[in-house]
């Protein structure tokens, strides 16, 4: 299938924020959270995905656009969250398919796609995991807003 | 000194494997066992839910197959809600959304996670051994790969409304149809997934036949097969009857109403695992394990009702005289299959006018009990529940298929162990195989739940007192 071509809504440049987690377990559903959020401010030029985890198909979707944040939540960054530019790695082989790193994705998608977006993770900071619920502890609600003031202010850079 | 050998991959906050190979007195192998840290509280949390919110809060168990939990779930509340028979054009729609999922998750296990140890052997280089690998060696693969599974996962998004958290199916029937735009997408690239579908069963084919003598000894073992199969005794991966077959093919039990499934299967619990053993009642604990998913599947039907990959299975099953086929990599091979079954399947549903009906929904005398089934790409899934007067759910009991193949997967770890372990060390090439014969199950370790700062794989050696006498990280 083709892929969807983008809209930057007039913007230079064309920005992916993917918010992956799953939004059953506490703060495990920060990064859903977040391109929530983030959506809902309707920024021109900016997509937003959200799923379980990456996988393998998602090289074909980063490699469409110029910039992707990955945004997921942390077990231990430092709060409130941690932005950092992503360098591509190679996949350790594991027991399981069902997810690959954001690293490796963007081996992928340059290995397949001769794509090669800028890319940053933003790790925002969780706290609470091992149960079921779908709600976020209030350290992790705290550290979601001040996240997404974060990211809003900096795709206005871009 | 008795000595403990562990391999721990610790890739998710919580909901890993684990590997312990016990060694004797003598330093041989004794016994091995994988322990998945199963998360045990979904069922506690669904309690008190109204009923037709569970098809869509099932998907919050499993990031990798929430269609199928989505239609087991959907499936039993049909029960709930008193109907036994969907109108067509539900069924089909459940259908084609069941078959998107096996098409992209066979498609991802065998391009993700297989290929890489197919194509380059046990022993290579895991920073060769891996999809980046194949994307690098074999680009054509890699692409195919990813596009199958996109392909799979646009269905699911189509039937099911979205990727995640899928609304479509609802108790009595579905909450759309599949427009003309929809189906005409899907049409168009139907011929080259099917062409794909062709190509990586040939690989797996190819694979299995020429390493016949070590895989017949690589973690294989005679077993009992479990699944479903409809009343003519054909494949059906959707709806069906259950069937189990010793390791020759006799049948144990056949054409069993899965409403009363727990007459027939029981489950065991060992304190050394948080995970279940089930079993065939009648053979109880010791000889009645069995095995699920694509393997059990092939061995257990009569016929495929899809010309391809019928051809295929009597190919498949020709190197066993027509008997089951017990070697665990056969796996792969029974999985592609299963894959070109689903790409005829969704071929055969895309020309069905069917899917464009809108009478979608049935209705019937409300229950209080039902039993949800369903093959999931890893084997048979069950959804049992009970709903009380207020609608709410007052009891869940859920069987996953990577518990019914508990006791498969912890003999092939064994088997491969008894085999390749020599001293106490863990060699490289003995963790290749490790987790090569786990793989060949494609296990779903409690899924879901993943955040960053997530660690490789780590292995530890242990003694009987626990001191950790050799630890190894691969990263």
């Amino acid at each position: 299938m083709p892929p969807a071509i983008p809209s930057t809504g007039g913007c230079a440049i064309s920005i992916l924020v993917i918010g992956y987690g799953n939004p059953g377990r506490l703060d495990d559903g920060l990064g859903p959270a977040f391109a929530e959020r983030i959506q809902a401010l309707e920024l021109p030029g900016v997509t937003l995905e959200s799923n379980y985890q990456l996988n393998i198909e998602d090289a074909d979707l980063i490699a469409q656009f110029d910039v992707v944040v990955f945004a997921d939540a942390s077990v231990d960054a430092a709060g409130p969250f941690d932005f950092q530019a992503l360098e591509k790695k190679d996949p350790v082989i594991g027991f399981s398919s069902h997810s690959i790193t954001a690293a490796s994705l963007l081996g992928l998608a340059e290995e397949l796609f001769t794509a090669t977006p800028k890319a940053y993770t933003l790790a925002i900071r969780g706290y609470d995991f091992n149960e079921f619920g779908e709600r976020l502890s209030a350290q992790a609600q705290s550290n979601l807003d001040a996240a997404v003031g974060f990211l809003a202010e900096w795709i206005k850079t871009q | 000194m008795t000595k403990k050998i562990i391999i721990e991959p610790v890739t998710r906050v919580e909901g890993h494997g684990k590997v312990t190979i016990l060694l004797d007195e003598a330093g041989q192998v004794s016994q091995a066992r994988l322990h998945i840290v199963e998360f045990r509280g979904f069922e506690r949390f669904i309690q008190g839910r109204p009923y037709w919110e569970i098809p869509v809060l099932v998907q919050r168990l499993c990031g990798i197959c929430p269609v199928s939990h989505h239609l087991a779930a959907a499936k039993a509340m049909d029960g709930i809600v008193g109907v036994d028979k969907l109108t067509p054009p539900a069924e089909k729609i459940r259908r084609l959304m069941h078959y998107g999922q096996m098409f992209q998750s066979h498609a991802l296990h065998f391009f993700h996670l297989v290929s890489p140890d197919l194509l380059f052997g046990f022993d290579a280089d895991p920073l060769e051994r891996n999809v980046i690998g194949v994307a690098r060696k074999f680009p054509y693969l890699a692409v195919q790969g990813v596009m199958m599974r996109k392909y799979g996962q646009e269905i699911i998004k189509a039937t099911a409304g979205k990727k995640i958290h899928g609304t479509g199916a609802v108790p009595g029937g579905v909450n759309k149809n599949l427009s003309i735009e929809e189906r005409d997408g899907f049409l168009k690239d139907i011929d080259q997934m099917l062409a794909w579908c062709r190509a990586s069963l040939q690989i797996a084919k190819d694979y299995t036949l020429e390493h016949i003598e070590e895989l017949a000894d690589f973690g294989s073992f005679d077993s009992n097969h479990v699944s479903l199969v409809r009343a003519d005794g054909a494949m059906d991966l959707y709806h069906g009857n259950l069937r189990a077959i010793t390791a020759t093919g006799e049948k144990i039990f056949d054409q069993i109403d899965y409403q009363s499934y727990f007459k027939y299967i029981a489950e065991e619990v060992k304190p050394w695992s948080y995970m279940k053993f089930p079993f065939i009642s009648s053979l109880g604990p010791e000889n009645g394990w069995y095995r699920v998913g694509p393997l059990a599947r092939i061995n257990a039907c009569d016929f495929i009702d899809t010309p391809e990959a019928e051809a295929a299975r009597k190919d498949f099953l020709s190197i066993t005289d027509g008997k089951p086929n017990n070697i665990t990599m056969a796996y792969h091979w029974a999985r592609m299959i299963e894959l070109l079954h689903a790409g005829e399947k969704i071929r055969e549903l895309l020309n069905d006018l069917d899917l464009q009906g809108t009478d979608l929904m049935a209705k019937g005398e409300r229950r209080g009990e039902s039993v949800g089934l369903i093959e999931a790409p890893r084997g048979t899934l069950f959804h049992h529940y009970k709903v009380d007067e207020n609608d709410q759910v007052t009891m869940a009991n859920l069987i996953v298929s990577t518990t019914s193949n508990n006791t498969p997967m912890n003999l092939a770890v064994e088997g491969v162990a008894k085999k390749y372990l020599s001293g106490a060390e863990i060699t490289e090439g003995l963790l290749n195989r490790v987790e090569v014969a786990i793989r060949a199950y494609d296990p779903c370790l409690s899924c879901a739940t993943h955040a960053m700062g997530q660690m490789p794989l780590v292995i530890e050696l242990e003694d009987a007192a626990g001191n950790t006498l050799d630890r190894r990280v691969r990263d």
